[in-house]
């Protein structure tokens, strides 16, 4: 069976994608690798999405979401897509179970965490270095938590660890945070949040779990090994210092910028018939609320390019 | 899936014998709850020689630590009560769950 559009990713954009396909009456897929949400699902709260006031966590979010499409009739299934041949009139994806044929796909694999990539990093994690709050937050009652980054989501989050851990001390690279304003405002007045500014995270140390941190000062080039608290024995570092784009899968295939791919303002890529939505293009702001207008662009331009490609 | 908790854990993975599949996580943990319909398949489909067993940490958190568990999700697998092999955080996934379990199928 050849379906109209498929969507990759069922985070906010492809949700949205399948929302507006569906509704256009074109039979619509999407394909999700593990659950529904993407990084929405691991947010505590969602306050800046018009509309979700009450009760605005991203898993009731994404639910509502899902409730949705399902409502309109897109269908889900959960793969993972292992290759994808996209020049030809009939788009092909191969998953681990399943090949799939489309007149159009929309990518919308969203985006992951970006690891530190310093020494440590990957042994420990699970171990004490965490990259999803409201995952692991239960595990550091009344320990020490470091939290890297500085933007918005590093302060929320920092902020969130606070209502468990003893303290949390936000390990920023530059002097100032770069999250916004009325986020800063709360974080400063929070007594059990510390800074500690121009640093950046070296090594992370430990046998079997994690047990210190080499912070290195980026001014004076000074290097500090941070120990657990003796009794404690451990503590945690929660990394949030951006993003990467979930694109490997189209590497050389479609044009992409920085591992970002490259649409037009209707979130067309090079390839005709073949549209990218949300986090994983280039864009200057990527929040749910511009993921959602992503997929909504992206299912109504696949819906004209079916029309004018296959019905003309 | 058998479910463990802190009375429990000791004798059904530590103290046994074979293969035991313990399943560690929590219920503010979104990826713990979109991998487990996965692990459930998996406990029928290798369920005849491995033991399948879920632990919900918040109920055990110092257990979950003392397993040098402190982060989820964690697939891990358990022979005559040692841990040798897991899948944790990102790496989880229903395939590398599934992979981790065919070695020792």
């Amino acid at each position: 069976m050849i379906y109209d559009v498929v969507i990759i990713g069922a985070g906010p954009a492809g949700l949205a994608a399948g929302l507006y396909a569906s509704r256009a009456r074109l039979n619509t897929l999407i394909i999700e690798k593990e659950g529904e949400g993407g990084q929405i699902a691991s947010t505590d709260e969602v306050a800046n999405y018009p509309g979700s006031i009450q009760d605005a966590s991203g898993p009731s979010l994404v639910a509502r979401m899902v409730e949705q499409v399902d409502e309109f009739g897109a269908k889900r299934v959960i793969d993972e897509i292992k290759s994808v041949e996209l020049d030809g009139k009939i788009k092909v994806l191969k998953g681990a179970n399943e090949e799939y044929q489309a007149k159009t796909v929309i990518i919308a694999t969203g985006a992951v965490p970006r690891p530190i990539g310093c020494p440590g990093e990957k042994d420990l994690t699970g171990r004490g270095v965490s990259y999803c709050a409201t995952c692991d937050a239960a595990f550091f009652e009344d320990l020490e938590v470091y939290v890297v980054g500085g933007g918005d989501t590093a302060v929320e989050e920092g902020m969130y660890l606070t209502k468990f851990a003893r303290k949390v001390t936000v390990v920023h690279r530059r002097d100032q945070l770069r999250a916004a304003k009325s986020i800063q405002e709360k974080a400063f007045k929070n007594e059990k949040m510390a800074f500690m500014w121009d640093s950046v995270v070296t090594e992370l140390k430990g046998d079997g779990l994690l047990e210190s941190i080499v912070v290195k000062n980026v001014k004076t080039g000074e290097e500090k090994e941070i120990f657990a608290d003796e009794e404690d024995g451990t503590f945690g570092v929660f990394v949030f210092i951006g993003l990467d784009p979930a694109t490997g899968l189209f590497t050389g295939l479609v044009d992409m910028e920085n591992g970002y791919i490259k649409t037009d303002e209707n979130m067309r890529t090079n390839i005709p018939g073949v549209f990218a939505a949300g986090d994983n293009r280039v864009k200057s702001l990527r929040q749910v609320v511009t993921a959602t207008a992503d997929g909504a662009i992206a299912a109504d331009q696949a819906e004209k390019y079916i029309s004018e490609t296959f019905e003309a | 899936m058998l479910e463990l908790n802190k009375d429990n854990f000791e004798a059904e993975v530590l103290k046994a014998e074979g293969y035991v599949l313990v399943d560690f996580w929590g219920p503010t943990c979104e990826p713990c709850k979109a991998l487990m319909p996965h692990v459930e398949g998996y406990s029928e489909k290798y369920g005849d020689k491995i033991k399948f067993a879920s632990l919900d940490v918040t109920q055990a958190r110092r257990l979950a630590i003392s397993q040098k568990v402190l982060g989820l999700p964690v697939i891990a697998m358990y022979k005559d009560g040692e841990r040798i092999d897991g899948v944790v955080a990102d790496g989880a996934t229903a395939s590398t769950v599934e992979e981790m379990i065919k070695k020792y199928y």
